[in-house]
Order: C-alpha cells, then structure tokens, then sequence
C-alpha cells in the first residue's frame, strides 16, 4: 500500500527525519486556518499517488492565508492522471541550497535490500537513471546487520551529500524497518542555505503483509465494489470491460482476463475466489460480480487441483440457488476441467439452470462469454 | 531423474498437526511422499496416524533431523509464525525448505533468504512446493492429474501450473516447480533452468511467468547463454492495469515495468516460444518433442 506524502511525512516526522512544519486540508477554509497557524509563506500541495504534480499544478505557494485558501480551492478536487486530489498538504514554504534523492528499497531481482542516494535529485529517479546512472549510488544492504552510521557516512560521502545527511540516511533505514516498508524514498531530501537537512517530499509503500505487527489506520474504506469484495475476503479488482470473470489461482485468473481480451472482448474484473471454491465463497463472487452494471456476461473458469471439480459445482449450484433471483438476469459460461471434471460437468448438466452454459475448454469458454457480451 | 526432490528425498512437515498440514500430509504419502516427521513446538513426543504410516511428531527441526535424517521441510505455519520456522530448518541445516504459507511479511523473506545463505533451498514463500511425479511431492500440488515423464516446469503460478500439468499428462514431467507469486522469493525461474538444463531426466522446459519484477526477462538472458534444451513459455497479465496488484503480492505493474508484453518480447528475443493461451503453450511443447 502506498502513503500519501503527508503520510509519510508523519512516519518520517515520528523517526526523528526533519520535515518541514505542516498539516493536511480538506478544504480551502482548512487551508487557511494551518497557513494562519504556520504565519509564514507557505506550499499548497496535492495528496495524490502519483508522480507528476508539480507540472500539472498541484502544487502552489501562497505568501499568507488568503491566498493559501484560494490556491487551496483551485487545487482540491483537481484531477492528477486520474488521481482525485481530495486533501492538500498546507507547509511552511522551504527553500533548498541542494537536492538530494535517498531511498531504501526490496531489491525483488536479488531478493535483499538496496540503498540509492544520489547527489541530484528533484526529477524522476528513472529519468536521472536514464540519463545519468552513474550518478546513482546503489549499495545492497544485509538484511541482518542492516545501515549503521558508519554505513549511512559511506553512502553519504559516495554519493557527494554533506556530512549531515547521513543521520537522515541512517534514520530512514529505520523507518524501512520499523515500518515494514518495501519502499521508502525522499525526493528531493534537500540542504537549506542555513545547512539543515530537510526531507521535502516523501514516498512510503507498505507492506499489505505485514499488517499483523502494525497498527496502521491508513485504509480509506469506501462503498466500492473493491472494498465490499475485500469485506468478504474476495480478492477483486474492477476493470473497465463487460465480462464478468472468476477462477481460482492468481495466476489462472490473470490468464483468463488475457484470454478473453484476445475473444476480442473486455474483460469486467479480476476475482480470484482461491483454493477450495466452497459454495459460499462461489455465491459471494458472483454477487459481487453482478452488482457491477457493466457487467454483460460472467465466465467462472475453475481447474480443480486439490479441489475436485465435482465439489465446485455443487458449489456454484448452491450458490445459483443462494442467489435466487439475482443470479438470473446475465448469462453464466462455466468451464470445469481437472480432478473429476466429467462428474462435476454432469452435477452442472443435470441442475439444469437457465443462465447457466458448459463449454470444456478455456480458450472456447472465452469466445462464447465474450460473445455473449456483445449481445449476439 | 528429477530436480530438488526425489524418490529418496526425506520429507518433514512444519505445522503437520495443523488443520492444513495434516491434510495436506495425508496428500503427500498418498502421492508416494517419503514424509518422516512432523514438527510442531509444544508437541514433540506425540505421533499423527495416516493409516498406512504413523508419523512421529518433534518439538524442533533440529530433533527431527536428529532423529530420521530429513532432508526437506514443508512449511504449512500460519505468516506470524513463518519467518521463525523457516530460520529454524536453515539453522538445522536442511538443505530444502519449502514455504507454501501465503501472507509471508516481505522483510520475513528476505531476511531467511539472506540467512539460507546457498546452504538451504528456500522454495516460496506463498507457492505450492514442487512435485516429481511418482516419485515424492513437498507441498500442495495435486499429484493425481499428470503423470511421470521428461518435461520440466517452473511457475509463478499454482493453478497454471496445474492447467499445464494436466493438460501435458500423457507426455508427463519430471518435476514441476511452483516458486511462488511473492516480491521476493528464495528459488527463481533461472535456478530451475539451471537445475533442469543439468538434469539427464529432463528433455524440455516449460516456463510460466506473470507480471511484476524482471525476472522474466532475467531468465531470457540466462536462457540465451546457458539453456541448450527446448524452452516454451507462458506470460499471464496483459491486461492487468498499471498499480492494480492482480491476486498475488508481487503481480504489479509499476509504470512500464514488469509488463507482460516487455517479458513475453525478452523471451521471443531468445528464441523461446511463447503462448498466446496455456492451451497453446501446450500445443507448443507438443510440437518441440
């Protein structure tokens, strides 16, 4: 899961990594109120997860409160590469001598940890690593003893930042541990004139593993059909097609989707209902999936492995049955294969459902949901 | 011949006396699984009855090791406790762990990646083991849908890898590798190929991959320098939308890397064949043998 920047900031702030003093907005009267409080000039910035703000204007300064209010109301609700800009992030305006870029991070090639600093910093780390690799100091770093300050000097005097960033180095390294981060990046971490380290911006991704061990409150619970999925222990992702689509297995699914883009249709979602199918589990993913309008047919590609397939239909009966009226309306192609896939396609046979079509192939199953999405 | 896991391969379970792990036990003997013992901590002294076998049950790896000689770990603990159990098989010395929990902390995995060190083979975590057919299976994949041949498999995926096995059953494998969908995992797709390249029991090589990291496109360039058998693959993920993780942790698309059609053109670079659907990869490894 990705952090807002003020997010971040906060993690940042609690580590003991300086940043500058500000709050988050909800509205340009908000807005006004922190800018009052900071009476200084100050940064109206857009909390949004993606690159790019600053040259799609979300981010403006303001000399005082009345301003920081109207540059507020022009830059909330803007949207940023389909990013909705619900929040600003009012802060007392800094102004950097240097930029710097520092960043911990899973390094998944190697399967270890990866520091990257560099002396320049402020555009995008692909760009500068595009441009200029060699300006990027990369260093793995043991998993076990982990940056100590001797390590955090050496990447500082490496990569040509002052003597005092390496406490930031070191201290973001623990917000990484701490946290259970995959990511924690500062772009720019900067030097002031008066030689004060500042981190200016902040990027933090989570670990959606890990939160067992933490206390996090950063989940933004909405009615989406994600977040009702979720509720039910669904793992769904909308997509913008008309065929509904459930398998069991990431990757099966995954598959599926590209299977049915190349029937020359668009696939509605991503539903992975996992290992055993039970019949609950069935009618909860197909509710879910027929709650969705745009949603034309609804393919349910099962192999069963460890779960027969005769088990996966009865489910699939059930869950017709638990559905009642609701599952009637759209067509349902259903491919069973694997362990026992002839009984399990009879139990479909002799239930008999209207909405209900057997095709015993998965490229085949594709072509006749994507058909019958296009209505013929 | 196979690789990693044999006839002869001494299989203990980490978690056997849980719900998962004892059904899953049950599995594996059925499968022909040389299973030895169980570990639960708290519950060494007792024994779990599979009908055919009774399997003793050790308080620590290191008794268990002690006391049959395994030489491969399954791990079926739930995530909270799986970072510990797995260090625990590296510290016993077993030279293979299989971790099939899924929900594994990514900080967890690196840290008993780095502590395996090469001395253990960690497979996983969040994958479904690996099986050679009619000979032993560590893990979760279904023994009874393929048969025992000479194609190797290696896969991101649980289920595609069931898809392919099925669908391949009269030609058979060797062994099938499920190296788990997680952002960091101990064995990859190149420690397979490595593995199969060397191995006499194996003719050709199917590869699945998905969407999110490099290590497609890794495995292409180990490929075209070291691979002299056969190789078909399967890229799942072209329509999976950029940020959106598709199922497993680690299937991401982040910008424009780890797309599918960047690890599908690095494989066809090399000269591997790439199928449009699982059905057609399948088609595809029919035609090379």
């Amino acid at each position: 899961m990705d952090l807002y920047e003020y997010q971040a900031k906060e993690l940042f702030g609690r580590h003991g990594i300086p940043v500058p003093a500000g709050k988050v907005a909800a509205t340009p009267a908000e807005a006004r109120e922190i800018a009052a409080e900071l009476n200084a000039p100050v940064v109206i910035k857009a909390q949004v997860k993606t690159g790019g703000r600053g040259k799609a204007g979300g981010i403006r300064p303001a000399a005082g409160p009345v301003s920081a209010e109207q540059e507020a109301a022009r830059v909330l609700g803007m949207d940023i590469k389909g990013h909705l800009a619900r929040r600003v992030l009012v802060e007392a305006a800094t102004v950097p001598f240097e930029e710097y870029y520092a960043a911990f991070l899973v390094d998944r090639a190697e399967g270890g940890f990866l520091a990257m600093v560099s002396g320049q910093g402020g555009m995008e780390i692909e760009e500068l690593a595009a441009t200029d690799p060699d300006a990027i100091v990369k260093l793995p770093i043991d998993p076990v003893t982990g940056v100590d300050a001797d390590t955090a000097r050496l990447l500082a005097a490496k990569a040509g930042l002052p003597e005092q960033a390496a406490d930031a180095l070191e201290r973001l390294w623990k917000v990484l541990v701490a946290e259970d981060a995959l990511l924690v990046e500062v772009n720019p971490l900067i030097c002031t004139t008066d030689q004060r380290i500042v981190a200016l911006d902040g990027k933090v991704t989570l670990d959606d593993n890990a939160y067992f061990r933490h206390a996090w409150e950063y989940a933004e619970r909405t009615d989406s059909l994600e977040d009702r999925a979720r509720a039910k222990g669904l793992n769904y992702v909308k997509l913008d097609g008309t065929v509904g689509i459930i398998g069991n297995g990431a990757g099966l699914v995954m598959s599926t989707l590209d299977v049915v883009a190349g029937a020359g249709a668009a696939p509605a979602n991503f539903l992975d209902i996992g290992g055993g199918a039970s019949a609950q589990v069935m009618a909860d993913g197909l509710e879910i999936i027929l709650a969705d309008p745009d949603v034309r047919s609804v393919l349910v590609n099962v192999f069963g492995g460890i779960t027969a397939c005769d088990a996966v239909a009865n489910g699939i009966v059930t869950a017709l049955q638990l559905l009642g009226e609701r599952g009637h309306g759209r067509p349902i192609v259903v491919r069973l294969d694997g362990n026992n896939a002839e009984v399990g396609r009879r139990i479909l046979s002799e239930a008999r459902h209207p909405a209900v079509r057997q095709v015993s192939t998965m490229d085949g199953a594709a072509e006749t949901a994507a058909r019958l999405a296009a209505g013929a | 011949m196979a690789i990693f896991l044999t006839k002869d391969s001494r299989v203990l379970v980490q978690g056997m006396t849980g719900a998962e792990g004892t059904r899953h036990t049950a599995r594996m003997l059925a499968a022909g699984t040389d299973v030895v013992a169980g570990v639960t901590p708290g519950k060494g002294g007792r024994s779990v009855d599979f009908g055919e076998r009774t399997v003793p049950v050790f308080g620590s790896v290191a008794e268990a090791v002690a006391e049959t000689g395994a030489d491969v770990s399954v791990v079926f603990v739930p995530p909270r406790f799986t970072g510990g159990a797995v260090e625990e098989a590296v510290a016993a010395g077993v030279p293979l762990c299989v971790v099939i929990t899924e929900g594994v902390p990514v900080h967890d995995a690196v840290r008993f990646r780095a502590l395996a060190n090469g001395r253990t083979r960690i497979i996983g975590p969040n994958c479904p083991g690996l099986i050679s057919p009619g000979q032993s299976s560590a893990g979760i994949i279904p023994a009874d849908i393929t048969s025992a041949g000479r194609i190797g498999l290696v896969s991101k995926s649980g289920t595609l890898t069931y898809q392919l096995m099925y669908e391949l059953r009269d030609l058979g494998f060797s062994t099938c590798v499920g190296i788990g969908g997680d952002p960091v995992v101990g064995t990859t797709h190149i420690d397979c190929l490595k593995a199969f390249q060397e191995d006499p029991g194996t003719d050709a090589i199917v590869m699945i991959g998905e969407i999110g990291g490099d290590a497609e496109e890794r495995a292409a360039a180990y490929i075209a320098e070291h691979v002299t058998k056969p190789v078909v693959a399967y890229v799942a993920g072209f329509t999976a939308p950029e940020g959106k993780t598709m199922g497993h942790a680690g299937a991401i698309v982040s910008g424009s890397s780890g797309t599918a059609q960047a690890k599908k053109e690095a494989l066809e670079a090399v000269g591997v064949r790439v199928g449009k659907t699982p059905s057609e990869t399948a088609r595809l490894m029919r035609g090379l043998l």
